[in-house]
This record gives C-alpha cells, structure tokens and sequence, in this order.
C-alpha cells in the first residue's frame, strides 16, 4: 500500500488518490511542432527506478500532488504541490 | 522423441526412464542468423515459426531468467477473438486458428480448451455496444453469439442476475474462445523450436544492442557479445528498457502491473469463461477446481511484479458482487506481473529505425491469446524484413500518422488501455 503524503491533507492511503501518470512532461506552446506535441502526448521514458508522477487527490482535496517514486520498489521519497521541485535521488535513470 | 498416448503407456511400463529432456541447454554460439531477446511465449513462438515456416534454423533465443518465468507464466490464460478493429480483428482470428490446430502442430499437451467466453451486460446501451462488436465479429467470419439471460441462467446458474446496481440482461459469447494451459505454451514451443535447431539460452541477459551505423550488429550480454544478424526484441514488460539499449527512446509505452488470483480447489463450478467488465472481475477455473480471476491493472507505472492491496480489495469486492457464493472460498495464490501497456491498446510488431532490429510489444494486458500470431507475424517480418498484411498496421508511427487502434476509445492513458 503505497501512503501519500499530500501537503494539504497529510498521509493518506493510495486507494484516496487517481493516479495521473508522468509529472516531467510540459504541454508545448500552442504553435508548437507536431513532433513536440507527439512527443507530450506520446512518449515516456518509462523508468525502471525514480519516477515524478502525479496523483490526484480525488477522494480528499481534489488537488493534484507531484510524486517521487521508486517503480521497482514502490517507495516513496518525496511529495509536494504541483510547482515544487522535487529531489529525485540519484540512481535516477540507471537500476536500484 | 514423439510424445503420444503410446509413449506414455509404453514408458509407464518400464518406470519412465526412457523420457528425454525436452529442450538442451546449450552455451551460446558467437554467432546466429537471428537472435531473439527473450523467452516469453512471444519469444519462444518467434523462434519456432523462424525454423518451421521460413526454414531459418541458426537462431538464438536469450532469457535473463527461465523460460515461462515473465507473463507467459503469470497471466490467466484466456483466449478469445472477440476484437471490434479491422486489424485487431484479423490478427487475433489468426491466433485463434492457431491455437486450434496448435497442439498436433507442436506435438505437446497445451490444454487447449474452447469452453467460451461470455462478456455480461447491464443495460441497453452496453447490449447495443456489444450487438455491434458481435455483428463485427460475425462479419469477418468470426462466431459471435448473443445472449439472453434465460440461455445465461443455464450455462452460469452462480450468477447473481437480480444484482441491484449490475442487474445482468445477457451476455456476448465466443464459443470457440476459452483457455490454454500458459506454461505448456511455453514448453511446446521452446520444444519445437529446439528440436528444429534453435538454441534456447536461459541466464543470459541482454544488457546492451550494438548498433553500427544505421545497423545493429548484435548484443552484449553477461555471458558475453553474440553477433546477430538479425535481432528481434520480445521483452514485454521490459520494452521500453530494451529499445533504449539501442537508442530507441520515442515508444509509446508504460509499465504497469497487473495481478492474478487462484483460490483453492472445488467442484465444478464455472465451466465456462466470464467477464463482468463494468465491475472489473473475470473468472474461469482451472482443472484442479482452482478458481482463476481477476482484474484491472493496479494503476501506475510499475516493474515490481507484485501488487497492492486496495486493487485486491477491489476484484474481490467485484467477484462478490456478481457471483456472492465464491464468499467463502479462501484465496490460495496471488501475483503480479509488469505489463506493457501502448497508448492505444494496441501492440506492436514492426521494423524499427535501425536496420535488421524488429520491434514485438505493446502487448498491455491481452498478449497471450495473440501468441501463436505474434510468433508467426514476427518471424514472417524478420525473415522477409517487411510485415505480413496481418500485422503492417501494428506499427511504431501510427502514433505519429494518426492511426491510432484504439479498441476502448479511451485515448492515450496507458492505465486505462
Ligand atoms: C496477471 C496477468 C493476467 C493476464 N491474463 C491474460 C489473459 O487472460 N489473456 C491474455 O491474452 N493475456 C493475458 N495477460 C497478458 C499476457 O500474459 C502478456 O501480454 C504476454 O504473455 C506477453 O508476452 P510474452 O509471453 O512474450 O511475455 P513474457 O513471458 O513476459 O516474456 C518476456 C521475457 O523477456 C525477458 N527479458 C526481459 N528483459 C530481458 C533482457 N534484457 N534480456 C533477456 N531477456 C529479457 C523476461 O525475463 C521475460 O521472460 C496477462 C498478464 C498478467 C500479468
Ligand atoms: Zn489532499
């Protein structure tokens, strides 16, 4: 059971939150290429370790909160609100 | 050896000491026509249709771990071709052929069982939603049957059909669908593919893609650099990690986790397959009495091979709604496995940017039934270094052109797929 910490709720369960995928990708400007919206839309990097995703906080506050999460071990280093800047530790691209 | 009713009766008589081991365990070569990264049902049925339908025999299949250890080994083993999509719907029927006549094929025991599979729904629209995928189903030649509750009270009496939120009005049924016994799928093929040649190298991983060029050239691994002409990678769950070995960075592809369930043994109960989709459980038992189910995807990025509890909470919550008896049957068994699920559901098995590196993945959570089709379709690709019209449209670019096979409709949400 994965516990996450939202900064308006505190420490919930998984089960209170839909999850929203990759939180690295930015929606490119509207005039934008094709090739960077296909790249938005499209493309992850899929890790196999360190990963910033979003979870919406449904069952409580509605908000969205950023995640850092292990895929492989599912532990969690660290949450906060959409603008924060998360430390990702730094076996971040590479294996446990 | 030829496996038949008469070698085991004749092996019974002098104690069984006569079997042989069913496939060698050979130290890799340094060099093979075709190599092929990993020994999952994909990979294994790759290799065996390269040997018997293309005659090509010097080939390599790589597993980091055992074969059948991946998905091939953990999913619940039901097969169907109940696909809306013209590409879906042809490939798929293409794999049921197979798996019909799959068994004297590969000369092994699969357990083929076409005890059908029946899909329930709870209101109009839903029939109206189904009626059409039947109607599709039956245009391309496909068996397609719909049914009323009366026809589904006899075939399913455990079935709660006054349910107050489900109430069940019928169900669309493919008779001819049902399931395979999973490992032994593995096994005939590795068998048949070994028996033609194909070296089947268990313990070694592919830890780097050499690319020379526009070329690859082969694979690093931990028991040392393989030349390949040819290189096919079949890793599922891991596709996206292997692709990026060689550069390929741009798949449409996330991870996730999917879990199964057994329970313990009972009588006869369920002879058939079903799907509650709109409370996310399906259900079969096996040949022990064992009851197999499950459910959705846990929801998020993962290559942990295990889940969590509140998606477990869930199936169950799903089971008892629609089938309240399996209440006090106790849970024996549950696990996990890492999915590749595409953006649009749908998979691929394809050329890539670099020259004799093929692409088979995307399989998300629907990937054993295609086996025997995957296995043909990519090998027809390797060997002719173009796709077989059965599966041209399973393409990297489709996302790029627009192309999208979206069977749900849901859009790009790999979780939802
Ligand atoms: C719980 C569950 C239930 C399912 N139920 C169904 C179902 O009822 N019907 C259905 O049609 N589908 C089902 N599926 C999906 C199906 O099992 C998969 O889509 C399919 O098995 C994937 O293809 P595969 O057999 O080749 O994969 P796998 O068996 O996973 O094979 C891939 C292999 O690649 C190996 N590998 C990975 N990386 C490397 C490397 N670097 N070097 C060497 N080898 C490597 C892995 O060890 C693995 O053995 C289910 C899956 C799960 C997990
Ligand atoms: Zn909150």
């Amino acid at each position: 059971m994965h516990r996450i910490n939202c900064p308006w709720c505190g420490e919930r369960d998984e089960a209170e939150f839909q999850y929203q995928g990759d939180a690295t990708k930015v929606r490119p400007k509207e005039d934008a290429s094709e090739a960077k919206y296909f790249d938005y839309v499209y493309v992850r990097e899929n890790p196999k370790g360190w990963h910033t995703e979003w979870w919406h906080h449904v069952g409580g506050c509605r908000q969205w909160v950023k995640v850092v999460r292990n895929t492989l071990t599912h532990e969690i280093h660290a949450c906060g609100g959409p603008q924060d800047k998360l430390p990702v530790p730094r076996a971040a691209k590479g294996r446990r | 050896m030829k496996y038949s009713a008469l070698s085991v009766l004749w092996q019974g008589l002098t104690g069984h000491k006569g079997w042989t081991r069913a496939w060698r365990d050979p130290e890799p070569k340094k060099e093979y026509d075709a190599i092929i990264i990993g020994g999952g049902g994909h990979g294994l049925a790759t290799a065996y249709y390269l040997a018997k339908e293309h005659g090509i025999t010097n080939v390599a299949v790589l597993e980091k771990g055992w074969i059948g250890g991946g998905n091939v080994g953990r999913n619940t083993t039901i097969v169907r071709s109940n696909y809306m999509l013209g590409p879906n719907t042809h490939f798929y029927e293409k794999s049921m052929q197979l798996w019909e006549g799959l068994e004297q094929d590969f000369n092994f025991n699969a357990m083929v069982s076409q005890r059908g599979v029946i899909n329930l729904f709870h209101s109009d629209p839903q029939r109206d939603a189904f009626a059409r995928r039947g109607n599709a189903m039956r245009m391309a030649g496909i068996d397609a049957e719909l049914l009323d509750p009366a026809q589904l009270k006899q075939m399913v009496p455990i079935l709660d059909f006054d349910n107050a939120r489900f109430p069940i009005q019928g169900g669309l049924m493919q008779r001819r669908g049902g399931t395979v016994r999973h490992d032994a799928v593995a096994w005939g093929y590795a068998r048949g593919a070994d028996s033609r040649g194909v070296d089947i190298i268990q313990n070694c991983e592919v830890t780097n893609i050499r690319v020379e060029g526009d070329k690859v050239v082969g694979v690093d691994t931990n028991r040392g650099f393989i030349k390949g002409k040819k290189v096919g990678m079949a890793v599922a769950g891991h596709t996206s990690k292997i692709a990026q070995m060689a550069g390929i960075n741009d798949l449409p592809v996330e991870s996730h986790v999917l879990q199964a369930f057994v329970s313990e043994g009972v009588k006869p109960l369920i002879d058939t397959v079903v799907t509650f989709g709109a409370g996310h459980f399906y259900i079969s038992q096996s040949d022990k009495g064992g009851l197999v189910y499950g459910g959705d995807l846990d929801g998020y990025n993962s290559y942990a091979q295990r889940g969590n509890l509140p998606m477990m909470e869930h199936v169950m919550a799903g089971g008892m709604a629609i089938m309240p008896a399996i209440g006090r049957v106790r849970m024996l068994r549950h696990w996990g496995g890492i999915m590749d699920m595409s953006f649009d559901g749908s998979p691929f098995i394809c050329k890539t940017p670099i020259k004799n590196l093929y692409l088979n993945g995307g399989w998300c959570y629907g990937g054993f039934k295609a086996t025997p089709a995957s296995g043909w379709c990519f090998a027809h690709t390797i060997a002719q270094d173009r796709p077989h019209e059965l599966n041209e449209a399973f393409t990297i670019e489709r996302f790029k052109e627009g192309r999208m096979i979206d069977e749900k409709g849901v859009g790009p949400r790999p979780w939802i797929q």
